[in-house]
């Protein structure tokens, strides 16, 4: 099934690549220190690439809304409100039990549910909510002259700052379990090999 | 679809604009602000005598009966020798009479060419060996600026008084309550000379630098130029005296980020050393900066990392069982 046009690869791949470059260079900054032994790159550097990195990611997610907006591709970011408690409940039960007892897939994957539930509520959470919190918080660090000075006696840097390490921490946190739920296909490699080829593989988790 | 999500980015943008709007507002910081109070409440007790210096020193113009012609005589005043009336009052100084340092011979016009020759005192002069001023240590001082590059200039004239005019300095970093104003201040001590090229070829052969230009490197250069004083990368920091007066020849200033990014910043033992606020207790590493700034690596904030880390911990725990279920429920 043919499920990943080339747009959406190409801005997952640009994507990924971005997010690991930011991930790396924003902890190098957020952990250096004078002796460069925990760093992967020096200060400077991280400033640097990710600044660069950042205003790439940007530049991608600009084209990736506006896909969504333009192409059927935003239909599957749309939430059933009434249910999707109750279907991400489901969906995790098939994850914890289910799936151990060769059960069978709650939500198989279509041309018209390209996501099961949990999938979609933490997609639209990570694009729609962490993603612009966490552009528009650097970019008031990139740009510290547009950041309010001091909030209640506290620095505006700080709390933007703050802002933009939550969320990007919780960026990190969603892209280690999204690799791994990415090895829940019917081979752990299927859905690594689907997003290359643009072919979903069926029968996966 | 399409409607919501527009409404919702435009939603997201104004609640982060909101509060950050209010920054267009903000004046900008561009001039020392006065002691108002001070000014205000001082009266000299030289005053009178000083008006006699100030009614010609004070502005650019000066006027004076002319013997020989017979007349008024309008002429302007060099402006190197035009003292600020209002500096001088709100300055360290500002009790003194004019003819505490300057001879008396003054008090006759025209003065006597000789008196251009008088010799200047310098910091060391009034303030060295004086118990009132030991707090201060102007004998650690005077011993570090004998290290400082400036020192080599000391033949061609260089003298404290190049960096701290007597006739407007004041106490700045130990009394002031916003440390950007107090930074803005020492900042301009090294501007002085160091962008007006005019000074500087007073005392130095070098070409003309462009300080903007030499510090092209430095990221988001404005805002460490209002943030921190040339003199936290450009000085050796020294515990025993006040503000560093050892000022490094340009191979030896700091240009590693880490140096003030990192857990033990060195700005701690510089710009914030003698902050007299209290320390933060709020978990952030090297609080005492946040009562007036944010340094990125210097600030973070350990109940965050440990939380951080837990959170990572338990999500790596979560997905190492379901991978131990899944070798084991095959």
């Amino acid at each position: 099934m043919y499920l990943y046009p080339i747009w959406i690869r190409l801005w997952h791949l640009f994507n990924a690549v971005l997010i690991i470059v930011l991930i790396v260079t924003g902890l190098s900054m957020q952990y250096t220190d004078k002796q460069d032994y925990i760093l992967v790159v020096g200060f400077a550097r991280a400033v640097k690439w990710h600044n660069i990195a950042a205003i790439l990611l940007i530049l991608n997610y600009v084209f990736f809304v506006a896909g969504n907006l333009l192409t059927a591709n935003g239909k599957y970011y749309k939430l059933e409100k009434r249910t999707i408690w109750k279907d991400m409940v489901k969906q995790m039960k098939f994850y914890g039990w289910g799936m151990f007892r060769k059960e069978k897939h709650p939500f198989p994957i279509t041309l018209e549910r390209k996501f099961n539930p949990l999938q979609k509520f933490s997609y639209v959470l990570a694009m729609y909510v962490a993603m612009p919190l966490v552009i528009i918080s650097g970019l008031g660090l990139l740009f510290p002259e547009v950041t309010v000075n001091r909030v209640f006696g506290v620095s505006g840097l700080l709390l933007t700052d703050m802002l933009h390490i939550a969320t990007a921490f919780f960026l990190s946190v969603f892209l280690i379990i999204h690799i791994y739920t990415c090895t829940l296909g019917s081979k752990p490699t299927s859905l690594f090999r689907g997003m290359l080829s643009g072919y979903h593989e069926s029968d996966e988790h | 679809m399409k409607l919501s999500l527009i409404k919702y980015f435009f939603c997201l943008f104004l609640i982060y604009a909101g509060s950050a709007s209010s920054v267009f507002g903000r004046p900008e910081l561009k001039t020392q602000q006065a002691d108002v109070k001070d000014t205000v409440t001082f009266r000299s007790p030289y005053y009178d005598d000083n008006e006699r210096c100030f009614k010609c020193h004070g502005q650019n113009k000066y006027e004076y009966t002319n013997e020989n012609l017979g007349r008024q005589v309008k002429a302007m005043m060099y402006s190197e020798i035009i003292i600020d009336r209002n500096k001088f009052y709100e300055s360290n100084h500002r009790s003194f009479s004019c003819t505490d340092c300057h001879s008396d011979e003054y008090a006759k016009f025209p003065h006597a060419g000789e008196l251009r020759m008088e010799q200047t005192f310098n910091c060391i002069d009034c303030h060295g060996g004086d118990e009132k001023f030991a707090k201060y240590n102007f004998e650690g001082i005077e011993a570090e600026y004998q290290k400082s590059t400036h020192y080599k200039l000391d033949a061609e004239g260089f003298t404290c008084w190049n960096c701290h005019n007597p006739h407007e300095y004041k106490i700045n970093i130990r009394n002031s309550s916003n440390i950007k104003e107090a930074i803005l201040y020492d900042n301009n001590i090294c501007l002085r000379c160091h962008s007006n090229f005019n000074q500087f070829q007073i005392l130095s052969d070098r070409e003309e630098i462009n300080i903007l230009q030499k510090h092209e490197w430095l990221p988001d250069q404005e805002s460490h130029f209002k943030n921190v004083r040339c003199i936290e990368c450009h000085s050796e920091l020294n515990d025993t005296i006040l503000v560093s007066h050892m000022i490094n020849p340009v191979e030896k200033a700091v240009k590693r980020c880490n140096e003030c990014h990192s857990k033990n910043s060195l700005l701690m033992s510089s710009l914030y050393k003698f902050e007299s606020k209290e320390q933060r207790k709020d978990g952030f590493l090297n609080g005492i900066m946040l009562n007036q700034s944010y340094v990125i690596g210097a600030n973070r904030n350990r109940y965050l990392n440990i939380l951080s880390l837990v959170m990572f911990g338990v999500v790596l725990i979560i997905i190492g069982g379901h991978i131990f279920f899944r070798l084991t429920k095959k």
